[in-house]
């Protein structure tokens, strides 16, 4: 084989793997949905982050309007701090909410914004004051527990002594019982 | 000798604890035509590498242009091969390489000479082994003679002063083979060169060799000039001249009691 | 009681001389690294050696990686269906590729296709004296043929394994999209939001850097220390799909585990 027709033969090869690397970083990584638009970021502390991690979408409305910065700890409030890039298209007041909540039921965290009614927009470098922090599965189900062990010790000569009231303990489920509490 | 190019003294080589040379002494004189006989197994072709620096001996030394082959280290190895060339047995021609290729390959790695220039001394080298029509074919479009010829192209190609010859005649027909007689000889004279020839062809080598040395048994048995060993008495040189099939090598390997082995059953 | 015994030394002898090519190899990889030299001051040598393995070995590398992406958009959609969710269909195929099955799948059809021709062609330069040949013209045969080689190889395996996960993921995107009828703007996006550049894709490529080193090494080792027979190249020859694909599998597990714990 000629010795040009291999140049242009590993030329080409080349080329063809820079695009398929250039494809995979613009239409299946997400390094262009980050670099997208210049954003500000705030920061809000929570309590307990449960499983957000760096990059996760921040939400508002169910529409993308940024993404989570770092994460990391204060050691005085004994708080994680986390930075929120956030479009600089959309505008949010001082008094917006953060919550983190979790897609479907085992899918992954995310941050939801919820405006609030002051008329002061956030700027770069502001704080989101109120926040909620995660769901955590552990505590829900320990916290489910706990309620059922101290319904139990509180009736328990009522259900030694009789039989019959275990189809009233039927009619009231658990899950009725947490949103009583 | 102050005019050998190559000597070889008190040299011992062997693998593994066996001994293949015990103590060969050898004198290559400049400009003379020196051949290297032996029966097959007989280690000439071992020789050859010692020479090369391929291998290092167990004991003596191998001295080329007066420096000494083994102590060197790789530059200084590289630096004496570049005073030799080699025919090896089969040719080893590149074979991702065209003929053209094959005798430039030399050349492009040593030397800064232009493509035209290179152009020239690979079409000489190739005409002075009558190839010059051959330039563009494949090695393995070659006949072995052929392949042999190119071979022997890219061994001069940089005008060497030892010329190393591994089994030159081995497989040839009787045109290709004195062919390549004539070729070892008036190469030789026209370069200047001193040519080192290990071969097992009686006939061939006779004709045209200055000096001989035959090897058995890991020592020189003997050695002389075609003339004086054709007469010679000693029973091996006879054996090996005339071609008789059993003498002082014996046609059996060393074994057994033949009877004896048959009646035990072969172990 | 004799049986025994010389098993047991069979089995030692065995192991010795795996440890000793180990070494052998390792030696061999050192010399190739500090000779290299040359193959980049004379990158013409690298190239014609990158098409000779990477450019030859596209059409397996694309078929192959066309018909994989397919096969997991099919079943991925059959197990993600049952959870309502398949338009994840586009993360499980971009991720499954990206991160695994690019490099490795890559790599195992390298050391078939190109591995054993390197092999091949080292052990035949060997048997017919072409590496003395060289040795004995003052030119060193690790600079002037297995260096280059070893470069190509490198050069060209993340290449390869790139493009093995593009048209996978095309692959997929046919079967998901035209076939079964998840959403196309579903596919990519979700895709997108889950496959990171650095994570994912970078980690990738640099596992298929690892697998390129290991492969080609193996099959210029094999070739460089076959007997110079044809059944010593054979052999050779087929211990180089065996080794590289032991390597590339191990290797791809303690690099996976080092990749997820940081």
């Amino acid at each position: 084989m000629d010795r040009t027709t291999i140049d242009l033969w590993v030329g080409i090869f080349v080329a063809l793997g820079l695009a398929a690397l250039l494809g995979l970083a613009m239409k299946v990584g997400n390094l262009t949905t980050s670099s997208i638009g210049e954003t500000y970021y705030v920061t809000a502390n929570f309590e307990n982050i449960g499983g957000l991690k760096p990059r996760a979408p921040v939400k508002s409305a169910g529409v993308v309007v940024g993404r989570v910065g770092e994460i990391s700890f204060d050691p005085k409030t004994y708080e994680a701090v986390v930075s929120l890039n956030i479009d600089k298209r959309y505008g949010f007041p001082q008094d917006t909410f953060a919550n983190i909540y979790t897609a479907g039921l085992l899918g992954e965290q995310y941050i939801g914004l919820e405006a609030g009614g002051d008329e002061q927009p956030l700027k770069n470098g502001d704080k989101i004051t109120q926040t909620q922090d995660a769901v955590v599965l552990e505590k829900l189900i320990s916290q489910f527990l706990y309620s059922k062990a101290t319904e139990s010790d509180d009736q328990p000569e009522k259900k030694s002594a009789s039989t019959e009231t275990d189809a009233d303990s039927l009619d009231a489920s658990p899950l009725d019982k947490i949103s009583h509490k | 000798m102050a005019n050998a190019i190559v000597e070889i003294k008190d040299l011992s080589f062997g693998y593994k604890g066996r001994l293949l040379h015990q103590g060969i002494n050898m004198t290559f004189p400049r400009g003379k035509v020196v051949a290297i006989m032996g029966g097959s197994g007989s280690g000439k072709t071992t020789l050859l590498r010692l020479i090369g620096g391929q291998l290092k001996p167990s004991k003596g030394s191998v001295l080329v242009d007066g420096e000494v082959v083994h102590t060197q280290n790789r530059d200084g190895i590289y630096r004496l091969r570049r005073k030799m060339g080699m025919l090896f047995q089969q040719g080893a021609l590149f074979t991702d390489l065209s003929v053209y290729e094959n005798v430039a390959f030399p050349m492009r790695e040593h030397t800064d000479l232009t493509e035209s220039m290179i152009r020239d001394l690979v079409l000489m080298k190739l005409n002075a082994v009558g190839l010059r029509g051959a330039h563009a074919l494949m090695p393995t479009e070659l006949s072995g003679g052929m392949a042999r010829r190119v071979s022997l192209a890219r061994a001069i190609a940089l005008d060497p002063s030892i010329i190393m010859y591994d089994e030159p005649f081995a497989g040839l027909d009787p045109i290709s083979m004195a062919v390549i007689c004539d070729l070892i000889r008036s190469l030789n004279d026209a370069l200047g060169a001193t040519s080192i020839i290990v071969t097992h062809d009686v006939e061939e080598t006779f004709q045209f060799a200055d000096y001989i040395y035959f090897v058995a048994n890991g020592v020189v048995a003997a050695e002389g000039t075609p003339d004086d060993l054709r007469q010679s008495s000693l029973p091996f040189v006879h054996q090996f001249v005339y071609g008789e099939k059993d003498g002082p090598v014996p046609f059996h390997y060393a074994a057994p009691d033949y009877q004896h082995s048959l009646l035990r059953g072969a172990r | 009681m004799h049986k025994i015994k010389r098993m047991l030394s069979r089995l030692g002898a065995g192991f010795v001389n795996k440890v000793w090519r180990l070494g052998a190899g390792a030696r061999l990889f050192w010399l190739t690294l500090i000779s290299s030299g040359e193959s980049f001051r004379r990158f013409r040598l690298t190239v014609r050696e990158v098409y000779f393995t990477g450019v030859m070995s596209l059409i397996i590398i694309l078929v192959s990686a066309f018909f994989v992406g397919m096969v997991l958009a099919l079943q991925g959609y059959q197990t993600l269906q049952k959870y309502g969710s398949s338009e994840a269909i586009g993360v499980l195929v971009a991720l499954a590729l990206v991160r695994e099955l690019g490099p490795v799948v890559t790599a195992l059809l390298f050391a078939g296709r190109a591995g054993t021709a390197i092999t091949a062609e080292i052990g035949l330069m060997k048997a017919t004296e072409q590496l003395s040949a060289m040795e004995m013209m003052a030119v060193s045969p690790i600079a002037r043929v297995i260096a280059p080689r070893f470069w190509a190889g490198v050069i060209a395996m993340p290449i390869l394994a790139t493009l093995f996960s593009m048209v996978g993921i095309l692959g997929g995107y046919l079967v998901a999209v035209p076939l079964i009828g998840v959403d196309a703007g579903a596919f990519w996006s979700q895709m997108q939001a889950n496959v990171d550049w650095r994570h994912d894709i970078l980690n990738g490529v640099f596992k298929s850097v690892v697998f390129g080193v290991a492969c080609t090494m193996i099959a210029l080792f094999e070739g460089y220390d076959a007997p110079p027979t044809a059944e010593g190249v054979s052999r050779a020859t087929t211990r180089t799909v065996v080794t590289s694909s032991l390597a590339v599998l191990g290797l791809d597990f303690i690099l996976t585990s080092f990749m997820i714990s940081v």
